[in-house]
This record gives structure tokens, sequence and C-alpha cells, in this order.
């Protein structure tokens, strides 16, 4: 096994043995290969430096390179943004770890001998981000490499394979130019995703925000800290922050458009579709720390003289997100609230009962008007999980859900 | 899924009466009340949200400035009135302007990139000059940290409470604050710390000093050429910038969030941080000044002496006060100062760091953390500990650490790719430069000085 500190400052000769040059870049095409080492530049001081191909490598070794074709034959270095170059791009710079989902710093590069008729091909194993490649890093050319060898295989090594190591590259030409996707972070649980994103820089986490598809972005933006959801989606494109935005539930939308300057928020709102930037609008219109800032619009309701078993059939039919659906509140003819019914009495119910004989005792709902700390007092007093918010007339306009309550709980 | 699904639709009237719908928790006195306050609250709203705007920044740029006036500082600073009066308050506002200059860059960098300062000097300088960095830091924060002990005990011995049992519960005290506490509530802790320091305030009107001498001082520079004197600025200005308040204020935005939008509001944090540091600073040196240097007491060995030297010159109560304003600047700085090492050290070598981390997750971390804090409060309570040997090395580990992360802000911060259109200007550039070359020149003069005559120099005695 070869390390980049190993490699990077050594000394390259040609077929004859000449000196060429000393190795200042390590690069990967991953367009090409993914973990090839596709070309080795070669700084010849103040002359113009050189590339060498991975294909005419003949030997290499820590601290040199032996290459099987003359000097002359070898390229000038023209930069290209395909090319990864471990020195730039990869060394002390961040990287997600996608299978311990973490932001690691890169201390090393570790890389395997390949032998291919003739020539010597160097692919990248894993990153170093122990000890291990800390102290190679800080010892290398003032201790003998014995001495460092011995040491550092004391220490502990904590490595990433190479397939785990996502980039993280700002610039989204870049990005397509180095085939960087993010597909292993959107299969990432959004609350992972949303630590990582925490450890990021503004520019880094808008760059990974802008390429994740709008859903997985959206619940990751959901589990982030408000003010930085609100710090990103001002960022972005109207268009591409009101398709995020739309994939939220109304009142974290509507929370985020509430942090954002006047203009952004204009702007994004007459991006969104016209029901759901009104039901957005509908919800910005409440104090923050009100029942109504803390309301969903998205609540299912149904009559309550319906059986049990239509209501079942109802709910199937339509697109309800089941993981968090626990309570149907009920209307009576005059569509007001009259009740709500815990999803886990249905099981238990007739297929005829009716959904009033199911209904929790008391009947409780608070106007929208009413404080944040109200609302948690009633949910604590009744061991709730939602609870109905209704206009003046009786009419339900929302409901709040105990994960809200948490979350609003936790950032007091 | 905002569906009405009404399986049954009927159109009979009904007459059950409206549901109880509000549950009345709160008495009924409360309610009118409540429609006023939230009434004015409505009304106020644009006001507030700017002042708002303007508390969501502030914090980093304020704390750091104070914490400069640490348990040293103040020492520095009660020599410097006791020994020339007001002579050396011209001094002030230049260091005002350095102090701004200097971290105006750091709180600049914090917020265009997001990133601390130890991370972009590894990612752009590399492993080694990192590595070095943080060693240095780490030696002299721990000088600074066993000087905050030292002032702990100074302080408490003249509430006659013995260095044995401050000292120990300071530092417990100060290690349970940061790892139970939340970022948040820390935050909040360290602003309050930042208004005790009205303490020398207090103290210095005791004092009953002449406010207008000491405004002429201020504004009128007076030069003597003796060495003592020149030492003494060297040492003020030593004192008053130093590089880890670099590392702990870019952290600071970085921690808190603040974009680039928000510069605006993060430079006001740090103007007035560095104007309010220098306003503690004024009070201290008028305050020792009025009563020390008037009366001929010109010789003091640091700010505990000078607060039991205040007792029979200006009353009991501005002797207390005095010693007060050091307890708080010595605990303050006590737990900021590991906090800020172990931080820079572990985001600088990739380690896991951050309070919001438990134990486990970040060990190097909060070893770091509590070795610095038991070390330091260790070294106090050994009778024979070399304490005077620790200070002069922890100031000659600043003067040389010092230039090196002044060379490396200005290189960082002129970075177009870095910093964008946030890059400095030329005029930036020149008083940024300046400010640099002024500081390193009388840093590096303090370090010679310091290590030719040790007893000589001004706060290294403890």
């Amino acid at each position: 096994m070869l390390h980049a500190t190993d490699l990077l400052g050594g000394e390259a000769y040609d077929r004859d043995g000449h000196f060429v040059g000393q190795i200042t870049e390590l690069f990967v095409e991953p367009a090409d290969q993914t973990n090839r080492v596709a070309r080795v530049l070669l700084g010849r001081g103040k002359y113009l430096p050189l590339v060498a191909r991975y294909d005419s490598v003949a030997f290499v070794a820590p601290g040199v390179i032996r290459l099987n074709i003359e000097e002359k034959d070898l390229e000038h270095y023209q930069p290209n943004e395909g090319w990864l170059g471990m020195r730039k791009d990869l060394l002390d710079q961040q990287i997600i770890d996608t299978s311990g989902r973490k932001v690691v710093r890169v201390n090393d590069i570790d890389m395997a001998e390949q032998r291919i008729n003739g020539t010597v091909e160097l692919r990248v194993t894993q990153v170093d981000v122990g000890l291990t490649g800390a102290a190679r890093r800080l010892l290398h050319g003032v201790a003998s490499p014995g001495v460092v060898r011995g040491l550092t295989t004391k220490l502990p090594t904590r490595v990433i394979p190479w397939e785990f190591v996502n980039l993280i590259e700002p610039d989204p030409l870049r990005r397509v130019k180095l085939r960087i996707t993010h597909q292993k972070l959107e299969r990432m649980h959004p609350a992972d995703l949303a630590d990582i994103m925490e450890e990021l820089s503004p520019l880094e986490r808008q760059s990974i925000i802008a390429s994740l598809d709008e859903e997985t972005a959206a619940e990751a933006l959901a589990e982030l800290d408000k003010r930085l959801t609100t710090q990103i989606v001002e960022t972005l494109a109207p268009q591409k922050a009101a398709d995020i935005l739309e994939e939220m539930d109304p009142d974290q939308a509507a929370d985020v458009i509430a942090g954002m300057r006047p203009e952004s928020s204009r702007e994004v709102l007459s991006e969104m579709p016209g029901d759901e930037a009104r039901e957005v609008r509908e919800l910005l219109k409440f104090e923050e720390n009100s029942a109504g800032g803390m309301m969903n619009t998205d609540f299912v309701y149904v009559g309550e003289s319906a059986t049990r078993d239509e209501v079942v059939s109802w709910i199937r039919e339509k697109d309800v997100d089941l993981e968090r659906l626990d309570t149907v509140f009920l209307i009576n003819g005059d569509a007001k609230f009259s009740g709500a019914v815990a999803v886990g009495r249905l099981l238990y119910a007739a297929p005829y009962d009716r959904m009033e004989g199911m209904k929790m005792e008391p009947l409780i709902a608070v106007p929208p008007d009413a404080s944040d700390r109200e609302v948690f007092e009633i949910f604590d007093k009744y061991n709730l999980h939602s609870l109905a918010v209704v206009d003046g007339n009786g009419r339900p306009i929302g409901a709040i859900e105990v994960d809200d309550v948490v979350t609003r709980l936790r950032n007091r | 899924m905002a569906v009405l699904g009404k399986p049954e639709q009927e159109k009979r009237p009904v007459e059950t009466p409206a549901p109880e719908l509000r549950w009345n928790l709160i008495p009924s006195w409360v309610e009118p009340w409540r429609v006023r306050l939230s009434d004015w609250g409505r009304r106020t709203r644009s006001w507030r949200r700017r002042l708002f705007l303007f508390l969501a920044v502030v914090g980093p740029g304020v704390i750091t400035s104070n914490v400069d006036n640490d348990a040293g500082g103040i020492s520095v600073y009660s020599q410097a009135g006791a020994m020339y009066g007001y002579a050396l308050l011209w001094s002030l506002i230049p260091m005002t302007i350095a102090l701004y200059v200097t971290e105006e860059m750091c709180a600049r960098m914090g917020v265009v990139t997001g990133k601390g300062l130890s991370d972009l000097i590894r990612e752009e300088f590399g492993f080694r000059p990192t590595f070095f960095l943080i060693l240095a830091g780490l030696i002299v924060d721990m000088g600074n940290v066993c000087a905050e002990f030292a002032g702990v005990a100074a302080s408490t011995q003249l509430f006659h409470i013995s260095k044995y049992i401050s000292v120990p519960l300071a530092a417990l005290f100060v290690w349970v604050l940061v790892l139970r506490g939340t970022y948040k509530q820390v935050e909040k802790i360290f602003l309050l710390a930042c208004v005790l320091y009205l303490a020398y305030v207090v103290s210095a009107i005791l004092a009953k000093p002449e406010w207008l001498l000491a405004a002429r001082d201020t504004v009128i520079p007076t030069l003597h050429l003796d060495g003592g004197y020149l030492l003494m600025l060297t040492a003020l200005i030593g004192t008053t910038i130093a590089p880890w308040q670099f590392f702990y204020l870019q952290a600071g935005f970085v921690e808190k969030r603040v974009s680039a939008r928000q510069y605006p509001q993060a430079r006001m944090d740090v103007l007035f941080g560095s104007v309010s540091c220098m306003v503690i600073v004024f009070f201290i040196i008028v305050c020792t000044g009025a009563t020390l240097f008037v009366s001929g007491h010109h010789v003091i060995n640091d700010a505990g002496e000078a607060a039991q030297a205040l007792v029979p010159l200006a009353g009991k109560w501005a002797g207390i006060l005095f010693a007060f304003g050091l307890l708080n600047a010595s605990l303050f700085a006590a737990s900021i100062l590991p906090l800020s090492t172990a931080h820079v050290i572990c985001e600088g070598m990739g380690f896991e760091a951050g309070i919001d981390h438990k134990f486990n997750d970040a060990p190097i971390f909060y070893s770091l953390y509590t070795g610095m804090i038991a070390v330091g409060a260790a070294i106090i309570l050994i009778p024979s500990a070399p304490l005077e040997k620790i200070l002069i090395l922890s100031q000659v580990g600043n003067g040389v650490w010092l230039p090196v992360v002044l060379i490396f802000m200005l290189l960082l911060i002129n970075r177009r790719d870095l910093m964008g259109d946030y890059i400095n200007t030329k005029t930036m550039n020149v008083v940024a430069w300046v400010t640099a070359v002024a500081v390193i020149a009388l840093t590096l003069v303090l370090v010679y000085v310091t290590i030719l005559h040790p007893s000589g120099v001004p706060g290294t005695a403890g």
C-alpha cells in the first residue's frame, strides 16, 4: 500500500533514469475511472510542468516514480476541471463519510498498486482520517521512513473506503465534470443528512441541497435548525425554493417563509402553485408562537355520522401520510368541529360503527390565537397526539401535532 | 391532503349547543393584559425586528473583546495606572482601532466562509503549519488558564477565602457550566459576565478621579522616552491583542450561523465589543491612576494587590468591586479559554468537537478541555509551582504565535476564491498591514525584554 504523502514531493525518472521532475500532484479522472490515478503532475521549478499518464508509469515506490517513456514524450500540463487533485481537492479537505454518516477531514490517501502489462496503475482504496495519517503528514521528510512506519503501525487507524467517500464541491459545473452525485446522501435518513449539513459551510450546504431531489431536500431541511433552513432556502433560485417548500408541510413551509426577507418570500410564494401558496399565506397571518402559527393545515376530517368502513376505505383511497396519521377529526352537519377519533380506535371498531361513537372525551380544541404555552399545557394535561384548531365559527382550520410541540419545547 | 371527506352529505339542523372549545387554564384577569400586550407587540414589530436582527448576531464580538480583559489584562492595566497615572490613557484609542481592525477581519471570514480560522488554515496551508500553530496555541493558552486561576485566588483572598477552597470550586463551576449548558444558555451567562464588568466603572467613580484630566490624557498623547514607560505600553498592547481571540471570535460567528447577509450586524457587534472593552480598560486605569498613582503607591505586582491598596484610598467598596470585577473576569476567561483551545485543536486536526457531542463521541475534545482546567487549577494550588516561569513562557509564546496568525489571516482575507467580494480593499489592507506590523513589532520587543529581564515585565508576576 502506498500513501499520497509518500508520493507527493517525490522524484520522477524517465526510461533512461534521467530525473524529470518532482511529483507535485496526483489526479484521478472520475469521468473515466473513479479510483484510478490517471495523471501524475511533474513540477520542474521554473519550467512548465509535465504530465505523465497512468500507462507511462513503470514503477512506483515511496518517493519515486519511474516512467517507461522519455521526458520529451511527456505532455505539458493544461489545467483540467474534470481532474480531481489529491493535494488540492482531497488532502486536508472535508468529505462526507456516507457509511459513518459524518463529516470528516482527510489526513492521507491510501492507494494500491496494480500491475498491468508492464505498467503500474495506482488505485485509490481508502482515505485516512485518523491518527496514522496525521502522524505521517507531520513526520514525513523529518523522521526516517522506517521510524514513521514503525510509529504508524502502533497508532489506531481510522479509514473510510473510497466508495463511501462523498466529495463536497460547491461549484455545480465542476461537480458535473467530477461526476459527483449525491445518491448516497439521498438514501440516508433525513435527520442524519441534516446533522451532516450543520457541520458544513453555507456554500457547501447550498450546493448539497441544490443537487438533492426536492423530496429529500425538503425532508432534510425540515430536520434542520429553522434559521439555517431559512438561510438555505433564501439563497436558492425562487423556482427551486418553491419546489422544495411544496414538498414540506404547510406549517413548516410557513415557518421558513416567515423568516425570509419580504421580497424573497414574495418571490417564492408567487412560484408556488395557487392552493399551496394560499395555505401558506393563511398560516403566515398567525403569530408564530400562537396555536395558529403552530398548526398544520394538512389534517384528515370526516363527517361524524360516517361509519368506520366508510372512513377506512376513504382514507385508503386518499394520499394520506400514514406514518403520521394518528387522529381523525370529526365535523357535524354544520361543518363545525365535533370531536376527534384516535386511529387506533378504528382497529377495534365494528365495520358499521359510527365515528361519533368513538370520540375522545372531553372535546378539546383551541382558537388560533391561543398562546403556545396554553397549547403545551393542554397537550400535557390530556396526553394528546393531535389538537384541533378552530376558527370563530367553530370550524376546524388546522391541527397541531405532538412533534411540533416537541420541537418548540426543545427550542425554548 | 387537506380534504373534506363527507361520506354522508346530510343537511339536518344540529341543535346541540356549541362545544366548549377553550379550556381555560389561565385566570380571567390575565386576558385583558394579554390582549393589551399582544397589541403592543404588534405595533412595535418592525422596531423589534430590527433590534432582533442585531441581537441575533450579538455575542461573539462582545464576548471575545471582554474576555480580553482577563486576569492578566487587569493586572497590566492596574499596573499601568499605578505607575504612570493617566499618562498611558491615549494608547487606548489606537488600541481600539487595532483591536477592531483585526477582529473585524476574522468576523468577516467567519460569516463569509462559514468556517473556523483553524479550518481555513488547514485547508489552505496544509497539515504541518496547522499543527505547529495549534501546538503553540495550546502552550500559550495553558499559561493563560493558569493566570486566570491565579486571578481567582487573588480576588477571593481579599474576601478572606483560602485559595485551596476557591480555586477548586471555581474549576468545578467552570467545568460544569460548559459541560451542562447548551450553547445558547452558556452564551447568555457569558453576556451577563460582560455586564458585570461595570463593577470597574463604579469602582472608578468611587475613586473620585479628575475626569477632565483623564479625558485630556485620553485624547492628547504624552510620550515619555524611558524604558519602563515603553515597556508598559508594549505590555498593554500585548495583553489586549491575543491570537486565541481570533479563533474564538471566528468560531463564534460560525457556530451562531451568522450569514454573509448579516455581516453589517456582525461588524457592529465587533465594533461594540472593541469599544466596550476599551471603555472598561479606561476605567481600570483611571481607578488605579486616581488613587495608587496619586498617593505614591507606584509599584504593585498584580490586580489583587491593586484591589487591596484601593481600600484605604478609595473606601472599602471600591476595593470590593475591584476584586469582584477581577473574580468575574477570571472565571469568565477560565471557562472560555479551555473551550476555545479544545475547539481549535480538534477542528484543525479533524477530531470531533463541540459541547453538543457526548463524551464518547468526542473524547479528545473533552479530555483537552478537562485537562486544561485541571492542570491550570492544580498549578495554582501547588505551593512551589513555577507560576512566574509559566506566565513568562506564555507571554513569549503569545509573541511568537501572534505574528504567524496575523499573517495567515491577512493572506486568507485577500483570497478572492474564498472571500468573493468581501476581500480587503486597498485601504483596509494598508490599515490592516500597518496594524499587524506595529502589533508584531511591539510584541516582539516584549518577548525580547521578557527573555532578558523576566522580572521587569508587567503582568508576569501573577
